[in-house]
């Protein structure tokens, strides 16, 4: 790659601070982001993704949490980085948004008032223009009467809506990147497409980078150029979405893929495999999947990095020695 | 913006939902008094009257009438605003009312002013600095303000500031109208002891409400869009947090005019308090039964202005 990242994360480890003693949530996160990229991140629930977007704004309350290694953003490290400098970022070059349009925006403020302070927030700019801003933002997510839209308030508009609306306070500063924290997972299935091709035809047009938390593979497959899997609070692979889908390195996202009826639909939620996740307390110092996984020997109970092999990396002791199925072809599934 | 149609329909539509609560309570009241044991017109015809002097009372005061028609008559002229006459003093229970009136609103204003101006900065504090060591202190200097009986700390209160140290009146009070100056240094400690429970209340509420908010996934959301600590605490908090200050304010009130009873007690205010209790004494019914009526009028007017803001402070309420 020539470009230099947008956004590098290295060594990204959280803990929290719990009764007197800490957990380590996420250990040794690294990826990268190229501007404009949409890259993906799948995993199953509690393996930390919602957490490493918030740190990367500063967001996981900071009494209770420390973060360590770094996120290198145009220079600067967010990691440990001034509220006054961090303030500059939030909103700005970087936007985050939830699962939950309901309680995600404020219920005694309209949605006019809650995009206009975002812009009044960074841009030197009057309420008027500001009101215009906002009511140009609100057309340009699909919203069909931006204006009336503008003096509503969150509850007397749909689920669609509201998650619309919440796109549109974070793009409306033309961030670098925004993450999308399952954007969509509270809403109808119908809404769900919509949603999705909004936030990939906006951003394309401003050329914002996405982190898509998602589990839906079927969205990653599509929209993604690459997709990173991440287990019990570390990344287990990462890799271009092609060859990840066809020839995954690391068994997990094997078996990920081999669960899913078919790939070639959206929709295709994250499904469960057999086993459960160890809990942060005690947590194996070798591979955390060695529990659940077919392919373990007695070497996968060593501490292990994460390495690369080809255009992926991957975290596992037989990696380059395995050959892994990935989702299953069209044909298969017909069988 | 306040007066617009749906806000109308509003207070009617509550004013109607009043009248059964309004016949409910002085129904029970007048029913309680009923039940006092004793000749209400012995009583009231004094110790060496005749058979035919207290025959003669009962017959004048309708004594011999069916309770629901004794009832009926006190209730159709109270609608017009006659709470008839005191058995003692024979003068108007209205006027003697509106006499004691401004006192007793003077206390329960001072209170509530206290309960909300001391109560609502620290309650902020609390919940902005929630775990810490000012927060503990806060919150267990709070219980113990909710636990501590009015009547005790205004015996501590007339004590330490009126007998040892001179500087507030100890008993009594003045009229508003005649010297507000007087009247307010008069209230001071009265209110204060009657504050007390309302502070710990306002900052107990607040604070757990405000905690709420802050930790709220809006409030992220505000964090994420780049607004400052100031911003998100002063203009998103507190609008959030109004809605709960509203419904304190309106229970507060309401407990304040029952403690007033307690505390003009002690402190010998001629307020409508120290009214009910002595009529209560000497079975003074109409007077007792007035002042209850004033009361529960008092309490759903209050009622209905905390519902009016709501409809201001948070637009999920209704309207229709
Ligand atoms: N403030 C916190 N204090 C303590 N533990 C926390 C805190 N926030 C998250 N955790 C823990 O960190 C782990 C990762 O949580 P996170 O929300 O990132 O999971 P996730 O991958 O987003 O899951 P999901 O798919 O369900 O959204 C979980 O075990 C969670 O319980
Ligand atoms: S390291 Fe061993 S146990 Fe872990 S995923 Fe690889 S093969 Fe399985
Ligand atoms: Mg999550």
């Amino acid at each position: 790659m020539s470009d230099a990242p947008l956004l590098d994360v290295r060594g990204l480890g959280i803990s929290f601070l719990i009764g007197g003693g800490s957990v380590h949530a996420t250990q040794d996160v690294s990826f990268a982001v190229q501007p404009g990229e949409r890259v993906g991140i799948v995993g199953e629930s509690g393996c930390g993704k919602t957490i490493t977007g918030l740190s990367l704004l500063g967001l996981l309350p900071a009494a209770t949490t420390r973060v360590v290694g770094q996120a290198m953003f145009e220079g600067e490290n967010l990691v440990g980085l001034p509220l006054s400098r961090m303030r500059h970022v939030r909103g700005r070059k970087i936007s985050m948004i939830f699962q939950e349009p309901m309680s995600a925006l404020d219920p005694v403020f309209t949605i006019g008032q809650q995009i206009g302070e975002t812009i009044r927030t960074h841009f030197k700019v009057d309420k008027k223009q500001a009101r215009e801003r906002a009511i140009e933002a609100l057309a340009s997510v699909g919203i069909p009467s931006p204006a009336r839209v503008h003096d509503s308030y969150p509850h007397q508009l749909s689920g669609g809506m509201r998650q619309r609306a919440m796109i549109a306070i974070a793009l409306v500063c033309e961030p670098r990147l925004l993450i999308a924290d399952e954007p969509t997972t509270a809403l109808d299935v119908t809404i769900q497409a919509q949603i999705i091709d909004l936030l990939l035809d906006l951003s394309a047009r401003q050329g914002t980078a996405l982190l898509f938390i998602t589990h839906d593979l079927g969205v990653i497959a599509e929209t993604c150029t690459r997709m990173i899997t991440m287990y019990a609070g570390q990344v287990v692979e990462d890799a271009p979405v092609d060859s990840a889908l066809v020839r995954p390195r690391h068994p997990y996202t094997s078996g990920l893929l081999r669960s899913l009826p078919r790939l070639s639909a959206r929709g295709a939620m994250l499904p469960s495999i057999a086993g459960r996740v160890p809990t942060l307390r005690d947590m194996p110092t070798g591979c955390r999947f060695a529990e659940r996984c077919a392919h373990r020997q007695e070497a996968c109970a060593a501490p292990q990095a994460i390495e690369q092999e080809g255009a992926h990396q991957v975290r596992c002791w037989r990696q380059g020695e395995l050959v892994l199925p990935g989702a299953l072809t069209d044909r298969e599934a017909a069988a | 913006m306040l007066a617009n149609a749906p806000r109308l329909r509003l207070v009617g539509r509550r004013l109607v939902q009043f009248v059964p609560v309004i016949v409910l309570a002085t129904f029970v009241v007048f029913g309680l008094l009923k039940l006092v044991p004793g000749d209400l017109a012995a009583t009231l015809a004094g110790e060496y009257a005749t058979e035919e002097r207290i025959a003669q009372i009962r017959q004048d005061y309708g004594l011999n009438d069916p309770f629901l028609v004794q009832y009926g008559r006190w209730l159709w002229n109270a609608v017009q605003l006659d709470l008839s006459r005191s058995f003692q003093s024979n003068e108007p229970v209205l006027d003697q009312i509106l006499h004691r009136f401004p006192t007793t609103m003077l206390l329960v204003a001072g209170a509530l002013l206290i309960s909300l101006a001391v109560g609502v900065p620290l309650g902020i504090l609390a919940a902005t600095n929630a775990g810490s060591r000012l927060d503990v202190a806060v919150t267990s200097l709070s219980s113990f303000g909710v636990a501590l009986p009015n009547f005790w700390l205004a015996m501590i209160l007339v004590a330490t500031f009126s007998l040892s140290w001179g500087w507030f009146p100890a008993t009594g009070a003045v009229r508003f109208s005649a010297d507000p100056q007087g009247a307010i240094w008069h209230a001071v400690l009265p209110s204060i002891a009657l504050a007390a429970g309302g502070i710990a209340e306002v900052v107990r509420q607040l604070r757990s409400a405000l905690i709420e908010i802050l930790s709220s996934q809006y409030v992220r959301t505000l964090y994420a869009k780049g607004l400052s600590p100031s911003a998100i605490l002063w203009k998103h908090g507190l609008k959030n947090v109004a809605v709960t200050l509203l419904t304190v304010i309106g229970l507060l009130a309401s407990r304040l005019l029952g403690g007033a009873v307690v505390i003009e007690a002690v402190f010998a205010i001629p307020g409508m308090g120290s009214m009910v209790v002595r009529a209560a004494i000497v079975k003074d019914f109409p007077v007792v039964q007035g002042v209850v009526f004033t009361m529960v009028i008092l309490v759903i007017a209050i009622n209905l202005v905390i519902d009016l803001l709501y409809t201001i402070v948070d637009p999920r309420v209704a309207l229709k």
